[in-house]
């Protein structure tokens, strides 16, 4: 029996291990988890908000069908933060999971990249149930929209890669209230309910410059089929946002685990 | 001599200023050693001595600040990965997986160094006897003993079959039934030609477990050699402790001189024969209030070589 | 003796109010920006989409109230459900605390009142985020409102702490967040009047305490309150408030003298 090193800084056994613990829970629970919360969306939208904006200026398609793309990026959105977020600093802080982890082949890449990888998961498993819900309440428009949650993979790699360097500055629980700070106005203005065009020019400009602008963007964009270019734009924005705080995480994740 | 595992020469450790007005410390400030295969290699020192940051450079996750460090013959820096295939590490606070069950802990671990499935089941079968915990592998590991909790991290860090294993304070916090059955695995597995490199401030656990040990103060190493070796090196064969009144030990301890160490409870009286010793301490009217005569050991060693006890 | 009893209370609330002193600049900060950019948002966005009134107010100084009374909700459960269930098994400061002099209905006592307490500075924070925006008459009807929040807020807080000093870990306290608190979030009047709903849920959405709630606040910063419905509204929270320490008196019993 002779150990062979993992490739890839043993990314992929991080996930592994993530997967290993949800493996006592059962797998619908899971499931159910990532269904109930756009349910409730979805009505509250549909049944309160959509009863009373009526028509909304710059949207031709019903309100909730304009809506549901924004919930189902913010849903990605939120699965990657908790696992790279509040979920890693326990591992960090409490179980000294990471402290144990490089102690063998697993590199400090390893296990920044696979964390981030498992929230891309976690992101993709409640996407997919998102849009079993949007279909169910024949929220659908255009066949682009099986695309959308491969594409918010994207969003998951962006907003993990970010929660997770995040999470390596934390000094306790209460530090995650300046990250509700950043997220709550951010789930509010990024055109989640309603276009941009709503806002004055400057606010306008504001606006696209944040990161879940870009994600609501791209999968509204191939939820109700509107292909163009820009979605381009969307995706490239996520992938040099992720990449720039991997980079960023990787290197602080290194001072803290083997300084 | 048998082939060196570990060569450290010169090796420091300088961690830097947490802020602008603090200063660095400098935890490890240049020591050498060698660890030859097969043998127990123990190092001894009271907190705060440097022996937590060498054996974070030895597991290859801390890089030497300065000096040349060696393990199985490859740069623990470079090689990091490959190093620590081949390493086992017992951390100081076990750090075991909350979220999995005992026998889960020794899989995914054995994954981590890119065992196969099939093997890594089998060896986990195999640790969890090693470890006296078959009836616990499906518990999870929060309703673990604290010696249960040692025994399941030490089967962990052996899932890959290491040739060295780090020890780090391995029997701190454990009641003396749970050290003196961690001491007989950790015997069985120095017979088995693991080498074993420990830290411990316990004198008792390092006169059993290691062949040879350094002591380590303020970031140097004092001395080292078996413990016999050091024993007779620096202290007697005896020592007779005294006990006073409070306050005039600091007195008695001039007037009886330099072969004598004065503690804040005890004096203690180092003489090849501690009834002779005893005899004369009588004869010049000392009258203590309790007396003992007892063979002289590490702690003794490391009271000469620092001036300080172990437990400061 | 009861006298002890109090003071021993205030050994255990000098504990939270020690660790608070390195944290309430930051809450505090949060608690007033969030309510801003909320406001701001909804001011901005969504009130400029709904033309007509609801419940005969502008969709902001509609839903500002509701979701002042929510955000109790919120904090009541972050403070009561997620910070008991960690001091007991992750942070261990229950049993701490409970290997000394101190009884755990004090333990338990202590923590209300620090609970309390961060209740009414973030319900007084949104008020003050509220005033700014206009939505407020006078300071006595944003004291009555605040006080009206901190209310809403240990309705829930009691009986969640109660509950979550018998829970194993986070995992369930996340999972009634998700069930329960979520649900009542989005449907107690917060968004949108619940004579939106239909009629079953109308009437269900009624009996919630959140809504209760809402509709104290609401009906306080409108100036629409009459006494009747505001005591029936307020005598159901405080119901439920004293329900919740008393069931915890006998939980944390349970739990730290097991």
């Amino acid at each position: 029996m002779i150990p062979t090193l993992p490739r890839a800084g043993g990314a992929h056994l991080v996930v592994l291990r993530n997967l290993w613990v949800h493996k006592g829970g059962s797998p619908w629970t899971m499931a159910l988890f990532s269904i109930f919360e756009p349910i409730l969306y979805l009505l509250a939208i549909g049944v309160g908000i959509g009863g009373l904006v009526g028509d909304v200026p710059g949207v031709e398609v019903p309100y909730a069908v304009y809506v549901a793309p924004a919930l189902l990026a913010t849903a990605m959105m939120n699965s990657a933060l908790e696992e790279t977020g509040q979920s890693a600093y326990a591992k960090l802080a409490f179980d000294r999971f990471y402290h144990s982890l490089i102690v063998t082949p697993v590199t400090v890449t390893g296990a920044v990249t696979g964390e981030v990888l498992w929230g891309m998961l976690r992101a993709l498993i409640t996407g997919t149930g998102f849009l079993a819900v949007i279909a169910a309440f024949g929220l659908v428009q255009s066949p682009w929209i099986l695309l959308a949650v491969p594409a918010g993979l994207l969003i998951g790699f962006a907003f993990g890669a970010a929660s997770l360097t995040f999470t390596g500055y934390v000094r306790g629980w209460h530090d995650y209230q300046y990250m509700q700070l950043i997220m709550l106005p951010m789930f509010l203005f990024a055109t989640t309910f309603y276009p941009v065009t709503v806002y004055p020019e400057p606010v306008q400009l504001l606006v696209e410059a944040l990161p879940l602008y870009h994600a609501i963007e791209l999968v509204r964009g191939l939820a109700l089929g509107r292909l163009g270019p820009s979605l381009l734009l969307n995706a490239a924005y996520l992938i040099v946002f992720g990449t720039l705080f991997l980079t960023w995480a990787r290197r602080r994740w290194g001072r803290l685990l083997t300084s | 001599m048998s082939e060196a595992l570990i060569e450290a020469t010169g090796l420091e450790k300088t961690y830097p200023a947490r802020n602008r007005q603090g200063t660095p410390f400098r935890a490890v400030a240049g020591v050498a050693f060698r660890v030859h295969r097969g043998e127990a290699f123990g190092f001894l020192g009271p907190n705060g001595a440097g022996k937590s940051s060498t054996m974070r450079m030895l597991a290859g996750v801390s890089a030497p600040t300065a000096g040349t460090l060696r393990i199985l013959g490859l740069d623990p820096v470079a090689d990091g990965r490959r190093v620590r295939a081949r390493l086992g590490v017992v951390p100081q606070d076990d750090s075991l997986d909350t979220q999995l069950t005992v026998e889960e802990n020794l899989l995914v671990y054995g994954l981590y160094f890119g065992l196969s499935r099939r093997a890594v089941r089998t060896k986990a079968g195999e640790l969890l006897a090693f470890a006296r915990l078959e009836d616990k592998a499906g518990e999870r590991v929060e309703n673990l003993s604290g010696g249960m909790r040692r025994r399941l991290t030490i089967a962990r860090a052996l899932i890959n079959d290491p040739e060295i294993l780090l020890l780090d304070e391995p029997t701190t916090g454990l009641d003396p039934q749970a050290r003196h059955v961690l001491w007989e695995r950790l015997f069985r597995l120095k017979q088995d030609g693991v080498t074993l490199i420990l830290t411990t401030h316990y004198m008792d656990e390092a006169e059993q477990l290691c062949d040879r040990l350094v002591v380590m103060d303020k970031g140097l190493i004092a001395d080292g050699g078996s413990p016999r070796e050091l024993i007779e090196r620096h202290v007697t064969r005896e020592v007779l402790e005294l006990r006073f009144p409070p306050g005039e030990h600091e007195k008695i301890g001039r007037e009886l001189g330099e072969q004598v160490e004065v503690l804040p409870d005890r004096l203690l009286w180092y003489a090849d024969d501690g009834e002779q010793a005893l005899a004369r301490a009588t004869e010049l009217g000392i009258r203590p209030l309790t007396a003992l005569v007892r063979r002289a050991g590490l702690e003794d060693v490391f009271l000469r070589l620092t001036g300080r006890s172990l437990t400061d | 003796m009861t006298g002890g009893g109090q003071v021993m209370a205030f050994r255990a609330l000098a504990y939270w109010l020690m660790r608070y002193r390195r944290t309430w600049q930051g809450t505090i900060v949060v608690s007033v920006a969030n309510p801003i950019l909320f406001l701001l948002a909804i001011g901005a966005g969504l009130g400029t989409l709904v033309q007509e009134p609801v419940e005969g107010a502008s969709y902001l100084a509609f839903f500002a109230p509701g979701l002042l009374a929510a955000a109790a909700l919120q904090n009541a459960f972050v403070e009561g459900g997620f910070v008991v269930n960690s001091a007991l098994r992750r942070e261990r400061i229950y049993p701490t605390a409970a290997a000394t002099p101190l009884e755990p209905g004090e333990i338990f006592a202590g923590h209300l009142i620090f609970i309390t307490l961060r209740l009414f500075i973030s319900a007084g924070a949104f008020v003050v985020a509220m005033a700014l925006f206009g939505l407020i008459e006078s300071v006595a009807v944003g004291v009555v409102i605040t006080l009206a929040a901190t209310l809403t807020g240990l309705a829930f807080a009691t009986p969640l702490a109660a509950w979550a000093v018998t829970a194993r870990d986070i995992s369930q306290i996340n999972t009634v967040f998700r069930f329960v608190v979520m649900p009542l979030y989005l449907f107690s009047g917060t968004f949108f009047s619940i004579a939106q709903l239909p009629e079953p849920l109308e009437t269900l959405a009624r009996i919630t305490p959140l809504w209760h709630g809402v509709d104290l606040c609401r009906t306080l910063a409108l100036g629409t309150a009459s006494l009747g419905p505001s005591l029936v509204h307020a005598g159901y929270l405080a119901g439920l408030a004293i329900a919740g320490a008393l069931i915890g008196r006998v939980t944390f019993r349970r739990s730290l003298h097991a």
